[in-house]
Parts: C-alpha cells; structure tokens; sequence
C-alpha cells in the first residue's frame, strides 16, 4: 500500500464528489464527465488492487489478508455497480447512486488504510 | 377488489437497492470474519452482526424482487432493522461490556457514518409511500 497512491484515490473521490454535488443541487441527471471521473477512479483502484496484492505478498507485516483483500476488490467494483444502476435511472436519483458509490469508495479507502495498519476494525 | 402493487426497485429504490445492497455486503463480511476467527469473543454482538446481515439481505431480495409479499417481508426486516440500530446503539453506549467487539448498529452505526440509522427511515419511507393503491 503506498501513500501517495492511497492520498490519490480520496483526492480524486473527493473530487467526484464535489461535481456530483453540483448537478445534484442542480436537479440533473449524471452527466458524461461524472461517468469519465469514475472511470479514472477506477483505474487507479485497479492499479490499487494489483499494487495493493503484490505488497501483501511481500510484506512482513501482521495484515489480515483475506480481509485485505476483499476490501480491495469491494473498493473496486463498487464504482462500477453504481454506474449501472446509475444509468438505469437517467435523473438526480441516478446522480445520487454516483454519490453514494463515490462516497463508499472513500470510506471503504479509510478502512483498508486501517487494515494494512494493522489495526483491528 | 384488484390493488395494483408499484414496483419497489424504480426510482429512488433504486438508491435504496444500491444501499442495502452495499450493506448487506458489509454486514455479511464482517459476520463472516468474526465468526470465522473468535467465535467466543463476543457471542452478543457477533449474533447480531449476523442478524443484521440477514436482515439487510432480506431487504435487498425484496425490495428487488417487489409484489405484495415483497413489500410486506421488506416492511418487516425493515421495522426490525429500525428496532435493532435503536436497541443496540443505545445498549452500545450503556452497557459497554455487553459489546466487547462492535456490530454494525454498534453507537448508531458511527462507523459507518451512521447511515445503519437512517437507513431504515429512508426504508419505511420509501414504502410507505409505494403502498398499494386501488384500481380503477
């Protein structure tokens, strides 16, 4: 797990948010940018995934792998299943789901900080 | 006299769907961890964690599946649900040593930014307000 990597994905979530928020105020429904947002997210969490596996492997430390890495692959498709349900719906509902998705990834980012720290949660 | 039952994973229930969904992911993993590594910890609050789980399961299936039995099955996990974050939120804050580990509905669910609260309002809203409605 590296910082810098880790700093990325909550500054780009963040930034999601913020345009989400935005449209949200405005009563639209989830624009082409919001779609290509998440998207760029997703790769870096898919880089995450990859990167975040091979530093279990080598690490010394006392992680819960398979926790670890549930989390790691959670954090990843949960932008991908908001989008889908956000296309179903073509109104600030869908731009909700964005949100909420968006939200998760952050907060689920929070946690695995946690859990390659170490810490029980 | 013919009711007609509106589907209950439309609109904003597809919000919701996307919610629960995301929790009963949650509370499933972290009943299976704990029950997985230290069953004996905490018997109370790892039963409930299962609880939870199964409850937000149940709302998930129902609230995709629809109809009537759906929405009168979710109505129930979801009055459960509501009691459970309530009893166990407040138990959490006055009986500490009955919770040695948390549970999802563990201090209001702050540890999920107490959305296991709100949750089941925003549930018994949403359907509320897709009752049935007589036809014709």
């Amino acid at each position: 797990m590296t910082v810098w990597l880790y700093g990325v994905v909550l500054a780009v979530s963040c930034a999601a948010a913020a345009l989400l928020v935005v449209d949200l105020i405005r009563d639209r429904a989830a624009q082409d940018s919001h779609f290509v947002s998440l998207a760029v997210l997703d790769v870096i969490l898919l880089v995450q995934l990859v990167g975040g596996a091979v530093a279990l492997a080598r690490t010394e430390r006392e992680v819960e792998g398979a926790v670890f890495v549930s989390y790691l692959v959670t954090v990843f498709l949960v932008p991908v299943i908001g989008a889908f349900f956000s296309l179903a719906e073509r109104s600030r509902v869908g731009t909700t789901i964005l949100l909420l998705a968006v939200a998760t990834v952050a907060g689920l980012e929070l946690r695995l900080w946690d859990i390659w720290g170490g810490r029980h949660v | 006299m013919s009711e007609l039952q509106q589907p209950l994973a439309e609109g904003w229930g597809r919000a919701l769907v996307f919610v629960y969904g995301l929790f009963a992911v949650a509370a499933t993993g972290r009943s299976a961890v704990q029950l997985g590594m230290e069953p004996d910890r905490a018997p109370l609050a790892y039963s409930l964690s299962l609880l939870a789980a199964i409850l937000y399961l149940v709302a998930t299936t129902c609230l995709l599946l629809g109809g009537t039995t759906g929405w009168r099955v979710a109505g129930i996990a979801v009055t459960i649900e509501l009691l459970g974050v309530l009893s166990v939120g407040a138990m959490s804050y006055l009986a500490t040593d009955l919770f040695p580990d948390k549970t999802v509905w563990s201090h209001f669910g702050q540890g999920y930014g107490f959305l296991p609260l709100v949750l089941p309002f925003a549930g018994l809203a949403w359907l509320r307000h897709t009752r049935r409605t007589p036809v014709g």
